[in-house]
């Protein structure tokens, strides 16, 4: 029997439901993510080290989802079998006097049972764990990630202090090869998480981790902060493209150069309003007048495929109003808006476009 | 040398007193009943000191709380219910999920356990008010007064929002400037007093307050569930006070404590923060589990199976809650062997909990069923915990943790864990004893339904997020964009999020409509074997008019032998006077004479906030606000003539 004050609670908290849909459906500003096509799932291992987690998670699930189904089945048994009873019958203090082998048998079997198979899962974990750090660094790529709230610089280290160049929210590796991370943190704790390709890191203000991965098939990686570092968090991620080692060394040969100089009249003019407006405070375009190291490094920010810490797709009228508003499409983050005027806007859209 | 050094009232010395042992109804039972009523009118109601007012008080703000936290998780779930939602902000969505965690975690978890405790245990253990009963009630008005701090400053906009966990840097004076994590850090300066205060009120109840007879080897599971949390309470927040206390020097007055550029270190935090954190996990748990002990004996109608393995399981999981910490932080750059240990002691303590799951079990199996709303719930906990555990165990394992940590699926994992660990043991405890608080029983219909709703909606609000996690969402986040495959798993999520609130809300219809106009109780309605189902519902005053004589685990169950007392009189009825017992025996020890109804509490706690909230905007607070604590506490403490003459009276003439 179904009280009548039951239809009215239903009723009632239908209604704060749908009040609160409707609320939400008002206006935002935020973009579907730019590159949808980039994997991220720690399932969908791409490299050695997602993939031994990802086997280790197989044997996990099948030892759980084994002894969950066995409790669930002993259970159902038992409420299938049990006879009733009620609050008034008189209850059965058999068990006072005399012991009870059989229950006692089957729960300490239980219990060896269960020993046992944790016993296993740990043997599991730390040979994964030991098959983790035994990748071979052979050769590898030396990254120097920083994390600030809320994006990524990456400096490239291999070679001389000649060779080594700068670039933010996007890593570009080699596929085959080892990379190795040493991670930083500027302000507040972060962590590096590329589910595809390793487990997380933490960035850690006055202590350096490091992190080694490879990837093994080339493709557009996602990875974003996993240590919740303050308003947006939520929009700071970072991209892994891993690519034939040609191509990379190719990408890397660009990456050393400094910005390519604008021929065409209104990127020069984009240039001189960057060097003179207040962007030039805290990015840094190797070539420029710009060399201010609070913001992305924008040498070749043309190259890169998203804007803001992959907020927002990297064209040329996403730029544009990235610049002109960017608490619109990423609330909280340092980027002050710019008053530009319409011309000097389309300017600077014109010489970074031009970044590549 | 007989004469009185203080002339005793005069009834005391010639007056026959009146002493307890006659029936309910008669002289004697009447003025038992006077004797340990609170005192009426509208001052009156700031002084009572007795356990089951001040219980059913705390038990109703906790419950507040949670409610509070609820409509807090929903705002949050109706923001995540689509991508790239406009409902709510980053600046109010980080309140918002750092309100939740708080008011879940230090307004609602422990405290409702604790304070569930402190109305069944007297009953359960046969005595007439808890120990320290003066402090028991500043324990609850100190509590009130944070949390309402909390939520005050919650609804000025300064609501903390670095997190439940508050992680330095972020938490620190150059990431988190302005009061509000200040308001969070003396949040659990008064949760956290209020804790070890009501710890100290429980081990001293069940060390000294015993019934005759009740020896440890026949405390009820319930009782030693709670003996083993408020131990852990005692060894657990002190390293959480202290390291509140180190933030909120760093931020006050500019100390350098997790501040690395000073020589400070941010991980000493998490360390210290986990250190509680996660024996705080466990002593959210360990009272569930002793609702079910409780539950489940009167259920089956039979005792317990396995009755020491159960107590040995209970110690054992509180000790290596303390061993576990560093699972929290197996992503950070600690070393690879001591995080294999860590991962061995996080996987070791699913042995006892298995062990307890076996002896229900097997409890079940042997016994005959009576299917009532509060074994549904015990029932639910066997599929939701045993599957929060089960995700637990992968947490554990520090490759697995580095890929699902702080993602959606450790969301998924602890509301599994401490929902399924907690929550429905603790609604399947309120039907259970409901009936006991209030004299009157709760709809079955309406429980069912509400039962069901909850099942249904909590797998359906927390089973998708294991999905969302190993999809790579992380936890905390504001929104996410359209595109990650994410968009219907929350959905589902949201829609599941909403039908365990309207369970949860049904119960609570189902708790009004049943304490005004229910069937009246019996003394026992479920025919349970407790002490608390020996008296009537609800209990009088005093609990008890006779002290009852104990024969084994079950008193009810096991009346006393042919010619054995079945309750010790001789106490005062027209004086407070209670009988306290051996630790390990229950002989009976001593008479004591007991505190009386007092507003010095109330005063104690009201200056006691005046400290804290002072303490958030000047350090001198701690100064100028040592003196206002010291004129309330003089006043409990000074001794008064009157008093002492009673008591010298009862001493002289038992």
């Amino acid at each position: 029997m179904v009280p009548p004050v039951f239809g009215l609670c239903l009723r009632l908290v239908l209604l704060a439901v749908l009040a609160l849909l409707l609320a939400s459906l008002s206006d935002y500003a935020l973009a579907a993510t730019p590159i949808p096509q980039a994997v991220h799932d720690a399932l969908d291992a791409m490299g050695p080290q997602a993939s031994h987690i990802a086997s280790l998670w197989n044997v996990f699930l099948a030892a759980c989802a084994a002894v969950f189904l066995a409790i669930l089945a002993v259970l159902l048994y038992v409420l299938w079998r049990t006879p009733r009873a009620d609050g008034g019958d008189v209850p059965d203090l058999s068990s006072l006097r005399e012991a009870e082998p059989g229950p006692q048998r089957h729960v300490t079997r239980a219990v060896v049972v269960s020993v046992l198979a944790l016993f296993a899962l740990v043997v599991a974990s730390v040979f994964t764990d030991r098959a983790l750090a035994r990748l071979s660094l052979a050769d590898a790529v030396n990254i120097e990630v920083t994390a600030h709230q809320w994006w990524w610089t990456a400096k490239y280290v291999n070679g001389g202090p000649s060779d080594s160049f700068t670039t933010a929210n996007e890593i570009h590796v080699p596929v085959g090869r080892p990379v190795v991370v040493n991670l930083h943190a500027d302000d507040v704790i972060h962590s590096l998480w590329v589910p595809s390709l390793a487990g997380k890191k933490d960035l850690i203000p006055g202590r350096s981790t490091v992190m080694q991965f490879r990837a093994d098939h080339p493709g557009i990686y996602r990875g974003q902060c996993a240590e919740f570092c303050g308003y947006q968090h939520a929009l700071m991620g970072l991209l892994v493209i891993a690519e034939p080692p040609a191509q990379f060394e190719t990408w890397v040969q660009g990456q050393r150069q400094s910005a390519t100089e604008p021929t065409d009249a209104k990127a020069l003019r984009g240039k001189a309003v960057f060097e003179s407006s207040s962007c030039a405070m805290c990015h840094a375009i190797q070539g420029s007048l710009a060399s201010a190291q609070h913001a992305p490094d924008l040498t070749h920010v043309a190259s890169r495929q998203t804007l803001a810490a992959g907020t927002l797709p990297n064209t040329p009228q996403d730029l544009s109003a990235w610049i002109s508003n960017p608490q619109l499409h990423k609330p909280g983050t340092n980027m002050p808006a710019t008053p530009l005027s319409k011309d000097d806007l389309e300017a600077i859209v014109a010489y970074l476009g031009g970044l590549k | 040398m007989d004469r009185p050094l203080v002339e005793p009232p005069a009834r005391g010395s010639d007056a026959p007193r009146l002493k307890d042992g006659p029936p309910p109804g008669s002289a004697e039972a009447r003025a038992l009943d006077e004797t340990w009523a609170d005192p009426p009118g509208f001052f009156g109601w700031f002084c009572p000191v007795n356990h089951k007012t001040i219980a059913k008080r705390f038990i109703v703000t906790t419950l507040a709380f949670f409610a509070a936290g609820g409509l807090l998780a929903a705002v949050m779930r109706a923001q995540l219910s689509r991508p790239e939602n406009n409902l709510v902000g980053p600046d109010m969505y980080n309140q918002l999920f750092t309100m939740h965690g708080t008011t879940m975690m230090f307004l609602f978890a422990v405290p409702v356990m604790q304070t569930v405790a402190t109305y069944m245990l007297p009953l359960m253990l046969g005595t007439r008010n808890v120990a320290f009963p003066r402090m028991n009630a500043y324990a609850y008005w100190i509590f009130l007064f944070g949390g309402l701090m909390l939520y005050i400053a919650f609804f000025f906009n300064t609501g903390p929002d670095a997190g439940w966990f508050a992680y330095v840097p972020l938490s620190g004076p150059q990431f988190a400037p302005g009061k509000r994590v200040d308001f969070w850090a003396q949040m659990i300066t008064f949760t956290e007093m209020s804790a070890l205060v009501e710890a100290i009120v429980i081990i001293t109840t069940i060390f000294k307050f015993r019934a005759p007879g009740m020896t440890l080897n026949r405390l009820p599971l319930f009782a030693w569930s709670m003996l083993v949390t408020s131990f852990m309470v005692l060894f657990a927040m002190p390293a959480v006070m202290l390291a509140s206390t180190a933030l909120i020097m760093d931020r006050l007055i500019g100390t350098h404590f997790y501040n690395p550029a000073e020589g400070g270190d941010a991980l000493l935090w998490q360390h210290l923060f986990w250190f509680f954190g996660h024996p705080e996990v466990y002593l959210i748990f360990i009272p569930g589990l002793g609702f079910l002990s409780a539950i489940i004996p009167t259920f089956a109608r039979r005792p317990i199976f396995g009755y020491t393995a159960m107590v040995l399981s209970l110690i054992a999981t509180a000790f290596l809650s303390f061993g576990l910490w560093v699972h929290h932080m197996f992503a950070t750059n600690l070393p690879e062997l001591g995080k294999g240990f860590f991962t061995a002691v996080s996987m070791l303590i699913a042995i006892p909990s298995a062990i307890q799951i076996y002896c229900w079990l097997a409890t079940l199996w042997t016994g005959r069923l009576n299917l009532k709303t509060p074994l549904l719930f015990v029932l639910a906990f066997f599929f939701i915990l045993v599957l929060g555990g089960m995700t637990g165990l992968m947490l554990a394992s520090v490759p697995l943790d580095l890929q699902v940590h702080d993602t959606y699926f450790v969301v998924a994992h602890l509301h599994y864990v401490l929902i399924g660990g907690a929550v429905f043991p603790l609604f399947g405890a309120f039907y259970y004893w409901f009936p006991k608080f209030s004299g009157r029983m709760m709809s079955e219909g309406l429980g069912r339904w509400s039962f069901w709703l909850m099942f249904i909606g909590f797998n359906l609000a927390f089973f998708p997020m294991h999905l969302l996690g190993l999809h790579g969402m992380p936890r905390r986040v504001y929104t996410y964009q359209a595109g990650m495959g994410w968009d219907n798993l929350n959905l589902a999520s949201t829609i599941g999020a909403y039908t365990l609130a309207l369970g949860i809300f049904l119960s609570l219809v189902n708790a009004i409509r049943s304490a005004r106009s229910g069937e009246p109780a019996p003394a026992d309605p479920w025919g349970g074997g407790t002490l608390e189902w020996a008296t009537a519902s609800p209990p009088a005053t005093c609990n008890f008019h006779r002290v009852p004589v104990v024969y084994g685990r079950d008193p009810v169950w096991e009346p006393p032998p042919p010619g054995a007392p079945a309750y010790v009189s001789g106490l005062a009825a027209d004086s407070r006077e209670q009988l306290v017992t051996t630790v390990l025996d229950a002989l009976p020890d001593h008479r004591i004479s007991y505190p009386t109804p007092s507003p010095w509490p109330f005063l104690s706690a009201v200056a006691t906030t005046i400290l804290f909230v002072g303490s958030i905007f000047t350090p001198w607070a701690i100064v100028w606000g040592s003196v206002i604590v010291a004129v309330p506490l003089v006043g409990w403490f000074w001794p008064t003539r009157r008093e002492a003459a009673e008591h010298m009276a009862l001493e002289k003439q038992p």
